[in-house]
């Protein structure tokens, strides 16, 4: 094991000499951190509204005006053309037009029932469902509040109506960024984990100076535990960094306690760290190591959970969950973060991911060829 | 015992034949030249030596150990300097030099002392706390020489170590090829310059993978009848059908 140290000492100078690697550490996470959480919100605002009222009555303008005082729609455009609105809908400066018919009031008042139209521009998905969402329930309130004043209310209501009152446990003020922080943070120890490492070894592997490492009696062991120390440490640091961002602007400190946070950071870096090492294994090129990990990261990522839930997934793709080590860490951060869960309730999730390491490591090393 | 030893030794790459059933021996403290055109295997049949590379059939010892089995304990008493320059540009000379001897096992005290010697012997004291990355390329070989003879091993291969290099440092570089030989290492060299092959003790002349011939730089003049190793190469290479990779 002597000349592990020597390994060791070697890696973590050419580390600090090396100013990519140092910036990637500090700049990487401040950057994700401070402009993730922002922009990517499934808070849907801004939906851009236009109101084709044909009736032109105090009701119709009331709506109209109930509509656009919440901070969900934008008016774009008050008209009395179908027409027109369906034009800026087509050049995209309209998600959602709502049609007030002619006899909208007069037919409120003598028939006690009005109906209205509404076209969604659904090419976003999610924006055209939430928007669609919001709106009905503005209408709804609209049509509550008009019971209200024209129906004489009796002494006893004929119609029962039960309210519901609901407290949001974890997270009481339903903040998206507390939900995407720790989230990002996996992102980070992540990619330090296994892109880093897989470029490390593979641009030893370009240079040469892999070649003149092989040619010495080194055992594999050594080797390998000399490249992942060091990058086992630096995925600590980013996730202290992490954390500390996440109290300083987000000021997001941890239900859970932090060496919870620390103890299954330090296994799951172990496999991550395995991955990449496989990757390294599989490229001979820092190019095919990067197109490899960019491929395997953004299927992990975006099969993990952190932007979209889990549990509304397909079959096959939740059953991919259960092999996608990202999408345990993330359910963990969140758990210790949001809920303070400790050790004993992570603990299954503690062995998947050990056995992950396992794993991982294991093909890694069998991989892994001094002679080719 | 041969320093060196290998029989019908060879390596296959699909259906190409790298190297091609090559048989032939070493001697103890002897500088061993090993010839030929780019593309005729010589690289290839090294690696194969040093345990970089798998033969595909034949049978090889190298420093008395089997290559096939033993191998790990080969790369104790070898050294390598491949063709491209390997050591670490981002490290200095000190440190270079304290990480191969540490993976190398040597102790502390010795890599110092080692460090002052081969830092004195190259003129590179004021030097010795410079990134690698900044010396110039003569200087860059004969420290990966000397770097490659840190544990003083019983055999030191070296692929083209005077490519590019200029006459003045490749005659430097020759006095340290023979000073280690007169120490008792055996040296395995490759070569394109042939004024260097006329310095060796034996020489072999690879073409398309095969050993075409293969004596003392005296032996082969005469059994060609030219004046010079250079000559007779040219007639050997020539008849190669293999085109330069």
């Amino acid at each position: 094991m002597k000349v592990l140290r020597f390994l060791l000492e070697k890696e973590f100078r050419q580390i600090f000499r090396d100013p990519a690697i140092l910036r990637i550490l500090f700049v990487v996470p401040v950057m994700q951190l401070l402009i993730l959480p922002f922009a990517a919100d499934y808070e849907v605002k801004n939906v851009k509204i236009c109101i084709v009222d044909y009736d032109r009555s105090p009701s119709s303008q009331r709506l109209a005006h109930k509509i656009t005082s919440t901070e969900y729609f934008t008016l774009v455009d008050f008209t009395d053309s179908y027409d027109q609105a369906l034009k800026r809908v087509e050049n995209n400066q309209a998600d959602l037009i709502l049609q007030i018919p002619a006899d909208f009031e007069r037919n409120l008042i003598r028939e006690n029932s009005s109906s209205l139209f509404m076209a969604i521009n659904a090419v976003n998905g999610v924006k055209a469902n939430l928007g669609g969402a919001y709106l009905r329930s503005i209408i709804q309130d609209f049509n509550h509040e008009l019971q209200l004043e024209w129906i004489q209310l009796p002494r006893q209501n004929i119609q029962p109506t039960i309210s519901v009152a609901g407290i949001n446990w974890y997270n009481p003020l339903m903040n998206y960024k507390i939900f995407m922080v720790p989230g990002i943070l996996v992102l980070l120890v992540t990619i330090v984990g296994s892109f880093l490492s897989a470029l490390n070894i593979v641009s030893e592997k370009e240079k040469g100076t892999l070649e003149q490492i092989n040619v010495t009696p080194i055992r594999k062991h050594e080797f390998i535990l000399g490249k992942m120390i060091p990058f086992w440490i630096l995925g600590l640091v980013v996730l202290s960094i992490g954390l500390f961002i996440s109290w300083a602007v987000y000021d997001i400190v941890p239900v859970g306690s932090f060496v919870t946070i620390y103890i299954f950071s330090a296994i799951y870096l172990i496999s991550v760290l395995g991955l990449g090492l496989l990757v390294s294994t599989f490229a001979s090129t820092q190019q095919q190591a990067l197109l490899l990990s960019f491929f395997l990261l953004i299927i992990f990522v975006l099969l993990s959970g952190l932007f979209t839930s889990t549990d509304s997934m397909p079959p096959w793709a939740q059953l991919f969950t259960r092999v996608n080590p990202i999408s345990y860490f993330i359910e963990v951060m969140r758990m210790i973060i949001l809920k303070g869960s400790g050790l004993y309730e992570i603990r299954s999730h503690m062995y998947s991911i050990a056995l992950f390491g396992v794993i991982l490591n294991a093909l890694a090393i069998w991989n892994y060829r001094k002679r080719s | 015992m041969k320093s060196i030893s290998v029989q019908h030794l060879t390596k296959r790459f699909g259906s190409f034949v790298a190297v091609d059933n090559i048989t032939f021996d070493v001697n103890p403290g002897e500088i061993f030249g090993f010839l030929g055109a780019n593309g005729a295997g010589k690289t290839t049949a090294m690696r194969m030596l040093c345990g970089l590379s798998m033969p595909s059939s034949g049978e090889a010892t190298v420093a008395g150990f089997d290559l096939y089995k033993e191998a790990e304990k080969i790369k104790r008493s070898i050294g390598y300097m491949s063709q491209k320059f390997s050591l670490y540009e981002d490290l200095t000379i000190r440190e270079n030099i304290r990480l191969y001897g540490g993976i190398y096992g040597l102790s502390i005290p010795t890599i110092k002392t080692k460090t002052d010697q081969l830092v004195t012997a190259l003129k590179l004291e004021d030097k010795a706390n410079t990134l690698v990355r900044s010396l110039p390329l003569g200087w860059r070989q004969k420290l990966a020489f000397s770097v490659a003879m840190i544990h003083d091993p019983k055999i030191v291969f070296l692929d083209e170590p005077t490519g590019g290099v200029d006459p003045i440092t490749r005659r430097e570089f020759w006095t340290m090829i023979f000073e280690a030989a007169s120490r008792g290492t055996t040296v395995f060299v490759t070569t394109h310059y042939m004024d260097e092959a006329e310095y060796c003790n034996r020489v072999s002349i690879m073409v398309d993978g095969g050993i075409e011939a293969m004596g003392t730089p005296e032996e082969l003049k005469k059994k060609y009848t030219s004046n010079s190793i250079a000559e007779m190469f040219l007639q050997l290479a020539r008849k190669a059908k293999r085109s330069d990779d």
